[in-house]
């Protein structure tokens, strides 16, 4: 079947099983890599796509849920220019990553809540970001990115 | 010896090389690759954890639309299908019989992954079930059935002297003993003893096992992996297919996490084989179900026993390990070893007697873990010397620096002194946390310390390609599996060379285009490799010292090297302008090369001491049992940090795997069966987990054999939090758990016992 939708600020019209899941369809139509597979239910949040906004497991959503939708990887955060997101910038200035996996999800997953509120605190940020596991860093370095993300995106910079 | 002040980009938190590529999902790991005709394969695994195989039928699943071949273990003709670095005990694929539930029987090669899976329901195995033996305890016992009945040679790669194997279900046997222990222990004032249990741990490195292997008609393999040994497994894959070295290619993309666990070979040859079955390139991407059905930690049983004398200095040491290795030696036999040397700490003990066996079960292969054999033995031994402090009436944190080895102090007969600092080390510890301070309620305190024989075998080589236009390539066959090591190397060669960093470029890992290099694990990359950039640099520039000469046409003693190139009274020529006028045509290059060996000053085994030194202060919920961590301090004692932040970073997660295998981390059995393999049941450390306050300190006396007195860190921290948080449970509760994980079910067990007008007053809880 066909379907269509936004796909990093430009149409997609994709011809899909029915049965396939979004990370499928982003990873094997798009060559959207970034979108990453790990535990394939929905415990780790590598997968982890905005859908309008929302953060959502790709891995265990169907590609059909997001006809009409806006779907954001992290292939599409950087501006037109190739202008990195305040997010980005702050996980290179802060280490926040090692070997990269869980990265695009857990940037995803804090731009999710940063959109909607640029004020979380501390123990806000760690409820959020509670569903995005990385098993390298120990979280503080990507804690301390989000805050300066945030930081940022609130124009205190 | 260089001053600190005087590091150009050694020793600064430069930019990830890698930053980019993973913050805007373009970088490539192996199971974002494809190749041209690709195939994907699909594994039918077994369901019992010892059954004979009296037949497959593929005929059906063969015959499926898109279906291109199925490989079974009737199909290994030619090939020599066991494998294996330490003991060549482990077939590509089952041959005749199966070993765990789990173990890959059957596999379906086909035009996409979703037909090889619904093809693998059309397999028919007809089994003879028979008794699984799933502890260690039946594997020993008197005429107890053999998980393998046949004599394997050992590998070529065992990178150590002990026999391999022992007989009957001992896969690998280890003694250590010094001194004389049952002397020691007669005299003593006091003896602490134990027997301890550390669970089956899973890695979860986040991006399962894959491969893509081509097997092409010409009889040349490529394989690109997930591996953090390409080298290992190349020489593996070269045994397994008769192939001449030259002919096999392994190379490695960005890995999503090792942590040991991709260490040495495991789906390659599997893969190869099914690439050389089907005449196309195959894919093979294992889900994170299949990853804890391939590789996981030894469990180990430990009994213990350690004395003092009536000063409170430590007398003697005895121990008894038991390694649970699983169906297949793998890296075991090296844990085993290792488990044996670590044991004693880094205390110096002058009476020590060590027996360590890894012995074979039908369950999940064990192999390398973080720490590899220490995390095991560090929960028992530091657990002791609290409990021994205790005796004494000694503060623990005093009664350890009463018996920590100082720096060049020999506390393992033939092997290199202690390179460290560690009372040092201890001392800053137990100051950032604070430990005089009185504590809040239901608060405890500890500090805790570990030392391992790390680096691994010593043989790194490395080549340097610098450019007349002023660039410079590191060829590197260690891995990137987020340690940042390859960020680390260009430092080092920008450093050498004079060069900006973003002028260097790092090749690798390919083991067609680089050097060898043994192994990525150890902590052994920035020591050895590192250093091997380093020489390799230096021999560059002897090289264009030579070229000098001739371009300037006066001898070598009229110039000074300066960084960057030479100055020959007001002139000044950088290495790129040398080359430039030697060679006069663009785009020329030279070649620097080192090849680091058992010899000279790494001759001596370890390569350096890989120190653990953590102090943590947790929250003991006393009605739920529930255990948080409140302060995490950590000490890198590395030498030198060529990258400050990277180091850090390493140190905080090891310590956050320590605190999982301390708090949450076990996979659990019921019979043959894996009862909590995914991760919905498996539960890590996550976000909520972090301690609110944090404090990592580096210590840096350069005091390794690595570039400019570095050593490795990354596992070291991850070894002595379990202790830790078992000592600090201890100080509040006065209950002693000798088995991970502590649990809130555990730790609220334990302190029923405990209160008065129960069963027994009972500590020690199995």
């Amino acid at each position: 079947m066909k379907i269509a939708f936004e796909l990093n600020g430009k149409p997609a019209t994709l011809e899909i099983d029915p049965r396939e899941t979004l990370a499928e369809v982003l990873r094997t139509r798009c060559r959207m890599t970034g979108v990453k597979i790990s535990c394939e239910a929905q415990v780790c949040g590598s997968c982890t796509v905005l859908v309008d906004g929302h953060p959502v497991s790709a891995c265990t959503y169907l590609a059909y849920e997001a006809r009409g939708k806006r779907v954001t990887t992290i292939e599409g955060l950087a501006d037109e220019s190739g202008r990195l997101h305040p997010l980005q910038r702050a996980f290179l200035d802060n280490f926040a990553f090692q070997c990269g996996f869980c990265t695009p999800g857990m940037i995803l997953a804090a731009k999710a809540l940063l959109d909607d509120n640029p004020n979380a605190t501390e123990a806000e940020i760690i409820a959020h970001m509670n569903g995005n596991l990385c098993r390298c860093t120990g979280y503080l370095p990507i804690l301390k990115a989000i805050r300066q993300a945030a930081t940022e995106m609130r124009g205190e910079k | 010896m260089k001053a600190l002040s005087d590091f150009k980009v050694v020793n600064h938190s430069v930019p990830r090389g890698d930053g980019v590529a993973k913050v805007t999902g373009s970088a490539i790991y192996t199971s974002d690759m494809t190749v041209e005709h690709m195939a994907w394969a699909k594994l039918l695994r077994s369901p019992f954890a010892r059954a004979k195989i009296l037949s497959i039928d593929t005929s059906a699943a063969q015959n499926e639309p898109g279906v291109i071949a199925v490989l079974t273990g009737n199909d290994l003709q030619g090939l020599s299908p066991y494998y294996g670095h330490g003991v060549k005990d482990h077939p590509l694929i089952a041959i005749g019989e199966v070993r765990f539930v789990g173990e890959p029987v059957a596999a379906v090669i086909a035009d996409s992954e979703l037909i090889a899976q619904e093809a693998l329901s059309k397999i028919v195995v007809d089994y003879e079930e028979r008794d699984p033996i799933l502890d260690v305890d039946t594997s020993l016992a008197p005429g107890a059935p053999l998980v393998h009945e046949a004599n394997y040679a050992g590998g070529s790669f065992r990178g150590f002297d002990d026999f391999p194997g022992a007989s009957g279900n001992v896969c690998q046997a280890v003694h250590v003993e010094w001194g004389d222990v049952d002397a020691a222990f007669a005299s003593a004032a006091h003896i602490s003893e134990g027997e301890f249990y550390f669970p089956m741990i899973y890695a979860y490195a986040m991006e399962p096992y894959v491969a893509i292997a081509d097997y092409d008609a010409k009889g040349k393999l490529t394989v690109y992996s997930s591996a953090q040994h390409p080298f290992m497994v190349r020489h593996d894959l070269a045994k397994v297919f008769g192939l001449p070295v030259n002919a096999v290619r392994v190379v490695v993309p960005y890995i999503g996490g090792g942590y040991g666990s991709k260490s040495y070979t495991k789906i390659e040859p599997l893969v190869a084989a099914c690439s050389w079955k089907a005449g196309r390139p195959v894919k093979l991407q294992l889900s994170v179900e299949e990853a804890f059905l391939t590789t996981r930690s030894d469990d180990a049983r430990v009994r213990m026993r350690t004395a003092v004398d009536a000063e409170g200095h430590i007398v003697a040491r005895q121990a008894t390990v038991h390694l649970n290795t699983g169906a297949y030696a793998e890296n075991s036999p090296m844990v085993c070893r290792k488990a044996a040397n670590r044991i004693i700490g880094p205390y110096r003990i002058p009476n020590v007697k060590i027996d360590c066996l890894a012995v074979y079960t039908n369950t999940v292969p064990a192999s390398s873990y973080r720490g590899l054999g220490a995390a095991q033995v560090t929960f028992p031994g530091e657990s002791e010397i609290d409990e021994l402090s205790e005796m004494c009436g000694i503060d623990s944190v005093q009664f350890r620096l009463n018996n920590l080895a100082e720096c060049r102090e020999s506390i393992h007969p033939g092997m290199r002194p202690i390179d460290a600092d560690i009372p040092g080390d201890v001392r800053k510890a137990a100051s950032m946390l604070h430990i005089e301070k009185p504590l809040p309620a239901g608060h405890g305190r500890a500090v805790c310390c570990s030392a391992s024989d790390a680096g691994a075998h010593p043989v790194t080589l490395a080549m340097v390609q610098i450019y007349a236009d002023g660039s410079v390539s590191v060829l590197s066959g260690s891995t990137e599996i987020g340690q940042g090591s390859h960020t680390v190397l260009t430092q080092i060669a920008a450093e050498e060379m004079g060069v900006p960093l973003e002028k260097v470029r790092l090749v690798g890992s390919d083991t067609a285009v680089t050097l060898f290099e043994r192994s990525t694990g150890a902590s052994r990359t920035t020591t050895l490799m590192g250093r091997a950039v380093l020489e390799a640099c230096r021999e560059a520039i002897a090289q264009c010292k030579v070229m000098a000469v001739d371009v300037l046409g006066v001898s070598a003693d009229t110039f000074v090297e300066e960084r960057g190139g030479i100055r020959c009274g007001e002139k000044y020529l950088t290495w790129a302008q040398i080359l430039e006028k030697y060679f006069k045509m663009e785009g020329c290059s030279i070649l620097g090369r080192a090849y680091l060996r058992k010899a000279g000053d790494l001759d001596l085994i370890p390569v350096f001491w890989e120190i653990g030194v953590v102090g943590v202060e947790i929250a003991l919920d006393e009605e739920t049992g529930r255990i948080s961590l409140d302060t995490l301090v950590t000490i890198g004692d590395v030498g030198l940090a060529i990258h400050p932040a990277m180091t850090e970073g390493q140190d905080l997660g090891a310590a956050t795997m320590g605190l999982g295998i301390g708090l949450f981390e076990e996979m659990i059995y019921d019979g043959q069966q894996l009862m909590n393999g995914t991760m919905l049941e498996y539960r890590v450390p996550r976000f909520s987990d972090l301690a609110p306050h944090i404090e990592m300190q580096l210590v840096q006396n350069r005091d390794g054999v690595g570039p400019y007195g570095a050593k490795g860190g990354g596992e070291g921290a991850v070894n002595p939090i379990s202790p830790c948080i078992a000592n600090a449970l201890h100080q509040i509760t006065g209950v002693r758990i000798k088995r991970l994980p502590l649990t809130p079910e555990r730790v609220w067990k334990a302190l029923q016992e405990k209160k008065p007008g129960t069963a027994a007053n009972k500590h020690d809880r199995a």
